[in-house]
This record gives structure tokens, C-alpha cells and sequence, in this order.
């Protein structure tokens, strides 16, 4: 057994101009160079993208599941942040 | 799919009732549950069990039909083979990831596969002496996986389920080339008809072994039905399996190699389906405990494989690190 772990790292990709790149997974390789190889090799077999990211999975800092709902819950009560919450004529049409 | 931040990291989760009780209910409510979420450890459990025997399925999987690439009898196949058996090898990759953010490593999954800890699907302790095997292992192989497949999309696990959905996409050609190949073999000679049908007497008790003991005696089932890993039982897969794939074997002119296969107007809730003989479950076992024509051949060649590939990866981490220090 190889006594280093390979690297781990995550994979975006944009199936075409005019979108985000998106998480489709994750590789293993020793340097950028080759985890670009693996990505396109396990990821782009179909015509899946024009672009590739590749992040290093250890640079990724995530929110904790823990703290999600002080995170996230404060904004489900303001929903005067929607449009739909003010009332305007419906002779106004669209606006 | 975030996995390195959770290998070695404590994973126990303390099980109180109410705990276990909150889980289940965010199973019931159809969420998904992801990487850094609490989870029952035998949750968790399961799904290492589980991903990892489907990843090194799929890795050991090539072996039976990579066996035959150079032998392919026309271009035409060759590619079609060349992109499944490369297909298969990118499954074991996905599948492997998904694992990996439970926090178990990729050593470990290689190290337990090759040690024989780790199980894969008996089928590829199957041997493939003719071409036909190409066609039959495409049409049923993949068929039966398909079928197990397909509920495992919606599995309660956020990175299996995804996994799955682009595993899904990619299956369906490898079905459709092997039955394509099967129709064109019984559409040849009497040679060629007789290896079809030769190829199919062969695989298609083993392809219904695939779906797992027997609802009676499957010791994992219930939980995993439970927690939504699982949508439908093993006998339920089979059937399904079975009742797809008898008329498609009509259809080209094979018989299925079971005497006792007939309509039955009163299975699946009065729709119909059919009956079929007894599974050899011995046979099943025996090779599932290492005793199959091909198990000490695949790990071999999965040991071999790894061994002669150390050098490269060595290489290439002291290279990065070489370049890193330069760097600095
Ligand atoms: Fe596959
Ligand atoms: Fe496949």
C-alpha cells in the first residue's frame, strides 16, 4: 500500500457558455495536472461540459450542518422580501 | 463530495431513542440526508457495506469483458466495448466518492477488496469463453443491475443517490449493445444461434442470483427498506427483473434455460407475471464465499493491477511534492 493518501479533489464543471459551474464530483491524483486529466477522463465522457474546475477538496470550507438553522431559518419569516408580499391595483398590470 | 474533512473523524453519533426518532422522521419526510449530517452509525455502516461492494463491483466488472476487447469481431463492437467496460471503470470512480464522504478512505476500500474482506457481485466470478458472454452479460448483467439501480436514484443518501442518477444515464447503452449483439448471433448461423443460446443457458440463473437472497433469509433488507437506502426487496427486483426479460428473449428466438417458467395470471396484484424454478442458492453462496470458477483469478488480477501501479503512484506523489517545494 502507497503510505500517502492521494489527494483528494473536487470537480466543477459548466456544460456550456452561459452557466455556473457545477459539483459533479471528486478525484484522486497527486497534483492539478493530473486530477485535471482524471476529471475530464471520469466526468466529460458525453459531452457533459465545455469548462472544468478542480479544487482542492482540503481548501473547501463548508457551513456547518450543525449550524444551519441559525444560519438559514432567520430568512423563511421575511418575507417582505418578496414581491408578492406588497399590495399594489391589479389595474397597475405587470410591474 | 466532501470526504477527506471526515476521514478518522469521530463518527459516532449518540443513539438516544429521540435521536433515532428524528432521523426516521427526516427519512419519512423524503429528505435527503448529506455527508456531515448526524446519522446513526448503522446507518452509516450500511452504506460503507454497501457503496463499497457496488464500487468494487463495477472495477471488478471490467475484468470479464475487458477480457475480450482485442478479440471484438469488428470495429463496430470494439468502441462499443471499449466505451462500457471505460463506462464501468467511471462507476466504480463515482461510486467510490460517494462512499468516501462517509468517511471511510479509498486505501481502505482498495486494501479490504484485495484482501477479500470486502465482497462484489458473485456474477463476475463467472468465466467468459465466448463472444456471446459479451452480449448475454449486457443484456442481463446490466439489465439486473438496471433494475436494481434505477430505485437507488431516490435513495435516501444525497452523494449515493447522485452517483446513481449518472450511473443510470450511462447504463442503458450497455443493455441495449447486448441485446443487440444477441440478435445478431441468432440471427446467423447455427454455430452462432447455438452460442447465443449457449451464452444465455449459462447467465441467466447467475443474473437473478444478482437481486440477493431470497426475501426469507436476507439479513439487511428490512432496516434498509427502513431507512429508504433500499426501495423495493430482493424477490420484488427479481420479479421484475424476470418478467421484463423472458418476453425480450422471445422476441429473438432464446428460451430460457428453466423448465418450470409459465404465465401466471395472478402475480403482481392480478397483472401477470411469471413463475420461475428454484434458484440454486447453494451454488450462490459457494461462490459468494470465494468458491466461484473466477473469484481467485479477478482478485489476482485487481492485485496485480495494484501492485504494478504502485511505482506510478509514488512517483507522481514525490513529484508533486518536488514541484511544491520548488515552488516555495
Ligand atoms: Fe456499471
Ligand atoms: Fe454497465
Amino acid at each position: 500500500m502507497t503510505e500517502n493518501l492521494m489527494p483528494l479533489w473536487e470537480v466543477f464543471i459548466r456544460p456550456r457558455n452561459g452557466l455556473n459551474h457545477k459539483h459533479v464530483g471528486s478525484v484522486h491524483a497527486a497534483d492539478a495536472a493530473m486530477a485535471m486529466q482524471a476529471a475530464r477522463d471520469v466526468y466529460t465522457r458525453r459531452e457533459e461540459g465545455n469548462s472544468i474546475w478542480i479544487i482542492p477538496a482540503a481548501s473547501i470550507v463548508a457551513s456547518d450542518p450543525a449550524n444551519a438553522e441559525e444560519n438559514f431559518d432567520p430568512a423563511s419569516d421575511k418575507i417582505y422580501r418578496h414581491p408578492s408580499f406588497y399590495d399594489i391595483p391589479d389595474d397597475v398590470g405587470h410591474m | 463530495m466532501y470526504s477527506q474533512g471526515l476521514i478518522g473523524a469521530d463518527t459516532a453519533t449518540k443513539e438516544t431513542a429521540e435521536f433515532l426518532a428524528e432521523f426516521q422522521a427526516r427519512i419519512d419526510a423524503e429528505e435527503k440526508i448529506e455527508p456531515n449530517d448526524p446519522m446513526p452509525q448503522a446507518y452509516r455502516n450500511t452504506l460503507i457495506r454497501m457503496i463499497g461492494q457496488h464500487a468494487h463491483s463495477e472495477i471488478v466488472g471490467m475484468l470479464p469483458e475487458g477480457n475480450w476487447i482485442t478479440r471484438a469481431p469488428s470495429l463496430r463492437r470494439k468502441v462499443a466495448l471499449l466505451a462500457k467496460v471505460q463506462d464501468e471503470g467511471g462507476h466504480g470512480l463515482y461510486l467510490y466518492s460517494a462512499a468516501e464522504t462517509l468517511g471511510v478512505s479509498r486505501e481502505q476500500m482498495t486494501e479490504e477488496l484485495l484482501s477479500g474482506k470486502a465482497k462484489y457481485s458473485s456474477i463476475f466470478n463467472y468465466p467468459t469463453p465466448t463472444w456471446a458472454d459479451i452480449g448475454a452479460i449486457g443484456w442481463l448483467v446490466d439489465g439486473a443491475a438496471i433494475m436494481n439501480q434505477v430505485p437507488l436514484c431516490r435513495c435516501s443518501y444525497g452523494p449515493y443517490a447522485r452517483a446513481m442518477i449518472r450511473v443510470c444515464k450511462e447504463e442503458s447503452f450497455h443493455q441495449r449493445q447486448g441485446y443487440e449483439l444477441m440478435k445478431s448471433l441468432t440471427e446467423g448461423n447455427e454455430d452462432q444461434k447455438a452460442m447465443a443460446q449457449d451464452a444465455l443457458n449459462r447467465w441467466w440463473w447467475p443474473s437473478l442470483m444478482m437481486f440477493g437472497p431470497p426475501d426469507s433469509d436476507s439479513q439487511h433488507s428490512d432496516q434498509s427498506m427502513k431507512w429508504k437506502i433500499k426501495r423495493f426487496s430482493n424477490d420484488e427486483l427479481r420479479q421484475k427483473f424476470v418478467d421484463a426479460t423472458v418476453p425480450q428473449a422471445e422476441l429473438i428466438g432464446l428460451t430460457m434455460p428453466d423448465p418450470d417458467l409459465k404465465w401466471n395470471n395472478s402475480l403482481n396484484n392480478g397483472a401477470g407475471g411469471y413463475d420461475f424454478g428454484e434458484i440454486d442458492w447453494d451454488e450462490f453462496w459457494r461462490v459468494v464465499k470465494g468458491h466461484g470458477m473466477m473469484n481467485k483469478d479477478r482478485i489476482r488480477a485487481r492485485k496485480k493491477a495494484w501492485e504494478d501501479g504502485a511505482w506510478v503512484r509514488e512517483a507522481s506523489l514525490a513529484y508533486a511534492a518536488k514541484q511544491k517545494a520548488n515552488a516555495a
